[in-house]
């Protein structure tokens, strides 16, 4: 369905492929665990673009930036605050690279900040809303085709990030929680609330992401479908990370265990599937082989 | 047990940051000794929520607002407890070490630390090594407990500890580790007397290392 936005790719009933994980990829290809993925985007942008091309092949319909921790004050805690717009530039023109000609989505990556906001910690909402804003008018501006507010926990932050963006731009916009307490985030948020609130704003689509076990998120994915009335995003971890003798992860899920889970998800609801931590591009040719011989 | 125990308890469960303080200065009207108000009504609720925390009923907020609560009631009891002459169970010198900005993890051990009678000299994050050993020195700690979470900035614990030997004072003060990179194996390599992966049960290790 060439030429279709991505909007349109979902209402005419397609399940699309989004990609695999960036971090723990570029990671098991020399990225210093703690060095923010954004520093690769000068140091070894061959592998970034190597990375997102390989999801690519796999059959990846949607490639996400590589600016995940890209609001500047999330930045400036690796002293890269001014840099906010340099990075984010950056990004959005590799991934361009990597994807080419093939029919395939760009979508501009936001991450948490990093701070909680007031009452529980110190940031103020306008705070973070304008924080969102200036990353979201960056990506908006180098040409993203949406925005994914990935990896949320907060209800609070996940509502400055959406009026965040919709002071900049009108893109197709996903919100995505991360729910790493099972079938709750860490601040105690459940998929119906969740659902509830972001479906109140200004939002094309809902999704889980990164959370714990495949089955803790397949349990969130169904709570989620029972109250989304939006499309789903579902971008799971391939399983928890285990520490090896050096301290690197290791995700003990295979490509064939994402395979073979791929249809229950589409099954329960899920419109756009890939993977988070953990899911290389073996991982995610195993679950857009599953999606394209439906 | 006095009824106004009973409140107070149940006030720092709910995070009732105006019942709390309120409740401890009429348990001290009648006459309770400041130390059976800080045990038996405020370490015992503290230790709750890190139970409903562990279990999953309680997450982040209800956490923050407990220990919101249980220090506006600790203002109250505090200057009694002074004159009364009743010590800390241990001193704990805390912070996020160098190059780690990090604080949300190492708030909620301090705050949570602070609920079960331990005097916390908190400093900040981006700790250098020598400020560790400043405040160790100058406060007579009897726990250093440091937090990081960057692979890159967990070095810098190992650091800190050598700069707490040099000055002579691994002898006197025990080390406590914890943040998402870290393991239990990691903590022995680099020579920390113990590990905790979350808040609860930081306060659970640091009373065996005083004990």
């Amino acid at each position: 369905m060439a030429g279709l936005s991505f909007l349109e790719r979902l209402k005419a009933g397609e399940i699309l492929v989004a990609d695999g994980a960036t971090g723990t990829n570029l990671q098991a290809r020399g990225l210093p665990t703690g060095t923010p993925t954004e520093a690769w985007l000068f140091d070894r942008p061959d592998e970034v673009v190597r990375l997102e091309r390989e999801f690519v092949q796999a059959g990846a319909d949607i490639i996400l930036t590589n600016t995940f921790g890209g609001t500047a004050v999330k930045l400036q805690g690796h002293g890269w605050g001014e840099r906010m717009a340099e990075v984010n530039r950056r990004a959005v023109e590799l991934a361009r690279q990597a994807v080419g000609d093939a029919d395939v989505f760009v979508a501009g990556s936001i991450g948490p900040t990093g701070q909680l906001l007031k009452p529980m910690g110190s940031m103020e909402p306008e705070e973070a809303e304008a924080q969102f804003a200036a990353q979201a008018r960056v990506l908006a501006e180098a040409g993203v085709d949406f925005l994914v507010i990935e990896t949320q926990f907060d209800l609070g932050e996940a509502t400055a990030a959406v009026k965040g963006v919709r002071s900049v731009c009108s893109l197709p916009l996903v919100v995505s929680f991360s729910y790493d307490r099972g079938t709750r985030t860490m601040m105690g948020v459940r998929p119906q609330k969740m659902a509830q609130e972001m479906s109140a704003l200004d939002v094309d689509v809902l999704g889980i992401n990164c959370g714990r076990s495949l089955d803790d998120n397949l349990s969130a994915l169904q709570e989620l479908a029972a109250s989304a009335r939006l499309p789903i995003w579902f971008k799971p971890n391939a399983g928890l990370p285990k520490l090896d003798e050096e301290n690197r992860p290791i995700y003990d899920v295979t490509p064939e265990m994402m395979g073979a889970y791929t249809n229950t998800w589409i099954a329960e609801g899920a419109r756009i599937v890939g993977g988070c931590c953990g899911t290389t591009p073996q991982h995610l040719q195993a679950i857009a082989t599953v999606v394209k011989n439906r | 047990m006095e009824e106004v125990l009973k409140e107070i308890f149940q006030s720092i469960i709910d995070g009732d940051q105006k019942l709390t303080p309120q409740k401890v200065q009429e348990a001290l009207d009648a006459g309770l000794e400041p130390g059976y108000i800080l045990n038996e009504g405020m370490v015992a609720a503290m230790s709750e929520v890190g139970r409903l925390f562990e279990e999953g009923e309680y997450f982040v907020p209800e956490m923050l607002i407990a220990a919101r609560a249980m220090q506006a009631g600790l203002a109250v009891l505090k200057p009694k407890m002074v004159e009364a002459n009743i010590q800390s169970i241990g001193k704990v010198v805390a912070g996020t070490v160098k190059g780690d900005l990090h604080d949300i993890g190492k708030n909620l051990v301090c705050m949570m630390l602070e609920g079960a009678a331990f005097e916390i000299i908190d400093l900040g994050s981006d700790v250098p090594p020598e400020k560790f050993v400043e405040a160790v020195e100058k406060n007579g700690a009897n726990i250093v407990a440091m937090s990081a979470l960057l692979t890159t900035t967990m070095p810098n614990m190992k650091t800190t500890i050598e700069a707490l030997k040099a000055a002579g004072l691994r002898g006197k003060v025990k080390v406590m580790v914890g943040g998402a990179p870290l393991t239990a194996k990691y903590a022995e390599e680099i020579g920390a007397d113990g590990y905790a992966p979350d808040a609860s049960r930081a306060v659970a290790l640091a009373k065996d290392l005083v004990s």
